[in-house]
């Protein structure tokens, strides 16, 4: 990696706009990498977006949508969701203060949070496969559970990077390598969130009223 | 135990594989031999297999692609063997032979030939002409290659364990559902390109990065090769399209796997849904490809011309214009889907103005000759050739574009004849011309001039020879992907199609006696200087190969064509630049991450094929457990001291002086 101090002396911009510094640092570069892949899994969300307004209306003569969400339960997963996204920011700011009892605290209520979303998600999917409306039922359950379950395999994927950056602030401290793994995991948790405010408005508000 | 796999999945009956098969398994396990016997794995394990440093990973890369270039030429020259015999008979392949080779052949050609020569070359090119000491993520860097490289091991892997796809290059549902494809050829194809395709877009993601964030003082974004812009938009394509690949995938092995209908015939199934987001990344991907080779191209003509590149500012507004317009344009590869005439007229209409910035380009490589003094080795051959063949190709993909055309073209001969004209005569002839330009920067050592020569005409003859009888067998109606035929027109234009496809493999024997050659002949073909070719940007500026680092001291940037306008300061200066004040350079430390992690996948990817599932979870297990180790280190990077950083520019600097004098006093 390039020191920024050994870039020499200075000089006036020339032709070709602002002069330019030279590399950036590297939690800007980490930052800006993991953006870059949060926006390539957001255009990967969206084929399954598009798939599921495309088969919406193929139920092939099984339950639709309206008969099928629980809108008290959807509720309760996204007041959990959201709720831990807070919670994950306060864990930050405790790793911005270098706090390590208030972060690892934060990151726990975070956890807990997020597997009592994943409990509520099993239990839907759980009783839609119980009442014959499995993902085998038709091209629509096949895309909604496709849909909201990638959502769902990435909070688990989630919980389980959640659950190594405790042990690795525990076991090593807040190392300047470790502050930004913790920086692009608050992003991909918050990102977590607009699929899921997406997935909430489109899947289950859009499809309860229909 | 073993899932799906038992003996019967070994293809005894059937020569063809089983000697190939057994063959390439005696001589990969004779060159592990000869690596242990001889003493070069822990040379081969430190240098290579574990390297982050991101010349040695391009190198990989390109290795990888021209190892599996001779994998997918041998199914290309078998296809068009068959078709030359076939008239009227079965030939030599059986049908379901001849299916799993064409599948095979597109399959390694797009993602396992032209992906990884490209990269290959973005990898070793672009932090050099940015100036910089590495790419944004060296250890992704080298996790993403071995990734790559564990999609070709289990695509060549089904050659011998069980069978490929049979459904062309793009498994169309629905015969590449279970109902109609019982077999394990489609997951072969599915989990190979997953896995590969994760490892693409993590090149894709650290290309970005690297050329949006590192770059040297004073490379502001207008003074960047345009190598580097063609890099950007192509990579930025990448981020864009391989997310709609991988999970257009995932559906179909959803389907497969867990009969999900999203492709099915039955239950609402919507097949056409599979060719529309298919398309929405494949269009896009043609331009992943070809964009990188219109870089190498507009690095190669100013080089070989003497002259800076003409119209710098509106081939970058042409390259980002293909960068954009390449997401709308994707329904052309199906008008007889039957959307509708102003549906296709839409996108026939974008599709002919993609063309628009392609001509601007071409103009632009033509004003750049003109008026210079060029010279016409071997990778100016190449551009030269990419040019007149490149034309012909987006000629017939203009026609292509018209709907009704269209509708009597659609998947003949001739549209075969198209695609091969703009992959084969603007990405392969670009990466060629890339490969020799860039070899004695990355190994010190040009490669031989006369052999190189051979290869380029054979490969341009032969192309021709090849691919216009197929454009006229299209005109004759004959479809593409046919195991034998009925049709005696047909017949005399496959047999010079055949004739072409010998002159190519003597071409690609030309290209291996070329590097035979200049491997043994190294020393009489030394790059001393570093600057070979009297190059333009910054690649040119350190010795070759380049030192680790890169740059002792990181180049201050201040135009376009750097290194030119350094090389010019020097010589009006007379004297060369004062001793630098070197200091220490910290570099990221090697890590086996990248093979431990491809190993694992390997693994998981050949049970999920097999169904094996407690492997499934061995496989899971041990990526993640590779990636906490990785985490866990406390060591990544390493110092080498500033007096070690004097010695080694040193040496170059010496060089190069003498030979900036020399041309100092000769002008």
């Amino acid at each position: 990696m390039t020191d920024a101090a050994l870039h020499g002396h200075g000089h006036p911009a020339l032709l070709g706009g602002r002069p330019h510094e030279g590399p950036a640092s590297k939690r800007i570069t980490t930052g800006f990498g993991f953006w870059i892949f949060l926006l390539s899994d957001i255009v990967m969300f969206s084929c399954f977006f598009a798939a599921y307004a495309v088969l919406l209306g193929q139920t092939a003569g099984g339950p639709k949508g309206a008969e099928l969400f629980d809108l008290r339960s959807v509720a309760a997963e996204t007041a959990l969701l959201l709720l831990s996204s807070f919670t994950c920011g306060l864990a930050m700011i405790a790793a911005d203060i270098r706090n390590a009892f208030w972060y690892q605290i934060g990151m726990a209520v975070t956890c807990l949070l997020g597997l009592g979303f994943l409990l509520l998600e099993f239990r839907e999917f759980a009783e839609l496969v119980g009442r014959g409306a499995g993902p085998t039922r038709s091209a629509f359950l096949s895309s909604f559970f496709t849909l909201v379950g990638c959502h769902g395999a990435h909070v688990s994927a989630g919980i389980l990077w959640l659950l190594t950056m405790m042990a690795q602030v525990f076991a090593k401290g807040f190392r300047a390598d470790i502050m930004r793994r913790l920086l692009c995991f608050a992003l991909f948790w918050h990102a977590l969130d607009i699929i899921w405010v997406a997935i909430f408005s489109v899947v289950y508000l859009l499809g309860s009223a229909a | 135990m073993l899932g799906k796999l038992t003996w019967a999945a070994i293809p005894f009956d059937q020569p063809i594989p089983l000697v190939t098969g057994a063959a390439v398994l005696v001589i990969i396990l004779g060159m592990v031999a000869w690596v242990v016997i001889a003493g070069h794995l822990p040379y081969l394990w430190r240098e290579w297999i574990t390297s982050v440093d991101h010349k040695r990973i391009g190198v990989m890369y390109t290795l990888l692609a021209c190892v599996m270039l001779l994998r997918g030429f041998s199914d290309a020259i078998m296809m068009r063997a068959q078709q030359a015999v076939a008239f009227q008979s079965q030939g030599y392949l059986p049908p379901e032979h001849y299916n799993q080779i064409f599948s095979a052949h597109g399959t390694i050609m797009i993602f396992f030939v032209a992906m990884p020569f490209v990269i290959g070359l973005m990898n070793l090119v672009v932090p050099l002409q940015l100036g910089v000491r590495d790419v944004a993520f060296p250890t992704l860097n080298s996790v993403g290659f071995w990734l790559t490289a564990t999609g070709a091991l289990l695509v060549n892997i089904s050659l011998v364990v069980g069978e490929f796809a049979r459904t062309g290059w793009l498994p169309y549902p629905p015969l590449s559902e279970l109902t109609y494809s019982p077999g394990v050829g489609v997951d072969y194809y599915l989990w190979s390109l997953e896995i590969s395709g994760v490892g693409t877009l993590v090149a894709g993601i650290n290309l970005v990065t690297t050329v949006l964030k590192l770059r040297t003082k004073g490379m502001t974004y207008l003074r960047m090769p345009m190598f580097c812009w063609t890099t950007l938009a192509s990579n930025l394509l990448i981020i864009a399209a391989f997310p709609i690949l991988t999970a257009t995938l995932a559906m179909l092995i959803l389907d497969r796997y867990f009969g999900f209908h999203f492709f099915t015939n039955e239950a609402g199934g919507n097949v056409m849904m599979f060719m529309n987001l298919i398309w929405a990344w494949g269009h896009p991907e043609v331009y992943i490809l070809v964009l990188p080779a219109f870089g190498i191209f507009s690095e190669v003509v100013p080089t070989f011309s003497g002259k800076p590149l003409f119209g710098y500012r509106s081939m970058v507004l042409a390259t980002m214009a293909i960068c954009i317009i390449s997401f709308t344009v994707w329904l052309h590869h199906f008008f007889t889907m039957g959307a509708g005439p102003n549906v296709n007229a839409i996108f026939g209409i974008a599709s002919m103005i993609i063309a628009v910035p392609t001509g601007v380009k071409i103009y632009n490589w033509l004003f750049t000759m003109y008026g210079g003094r060029i010279r016409f080795a071997t990778p100016m051959l190449w551009s030269l050739g990419f040019m007149v063949t490149f034309i012909l190709g987006g000629l017939t993909g203009v026609l292509v574009a018209v709907p009704p055309a269209d509708f009597l073209l659609h998947n003949s001969m001739f549209l075969v004849a198209h695609f091969h004209n703009v992959i084969i005569g603007g990405v392969l002839f670009g990466a060629f011309a890339g490969y020799t330009y860039w070899f004695p920067k990355a190994f010190g050592f040009r490669l031989h001039e006369g052999w190189g020569k051979a290869a380029f005409w054979l490969w341009l003859i032969g192309f021709y020879v090849s691919f216009m009888p197929l454009y006229a067998v299209g005109f004759l109606g004959m479809t593409r992907r046919m195991q034998h035929y009925d049709v005696p027109e047909w017949r005399p234009w496959l047999m010079v199609a055949g004739v072409g496809a010998v002159m190519i493999l003597v071409a690609i024997i030309c290209q291996v006696m070329q590097l035979v050659t200049s491997i043994r002949d190294r020393d009489a073909l030394h790059d001393v200087t570093g600057d070979p070719w009297d190059g333009r940007t910054l690649e040119w500026a350190t010795a070759s190969p380049p030192p680790v680092f890169n740059f002792a001291i990181p180049p201050d940037v201040t135009g376009e064509d750097a290194y030119w306008l350094m090389k010019a300061h020097a010589r009006e200066q007379v004297l060369a630049p004062a001793e630098p004040d070197y200091r220490d350079i910290e570099m990221p430390r090697n890590s086996p991450t990248g093979f431990v992690c491809a190993f694992f996948a390997t693994v998981m990817g050949f049970a999920l094929i097999w169904h094996i599932w407690w492997m499934v979870i061995l496989g899971g297990i041990g990526a993640f457990a590779t990636f906490v180790v990785f985490a866990w280190r406390d060591h990544d990077e390493y110092v080498i001291p500033a007096a070690e950083v004097a010695r080694i520019d040193g040496l170059n600097r010496e060089a190069r002086r003498a030979a900036l004098n020399l041309a100092g006093s000769r002008s």
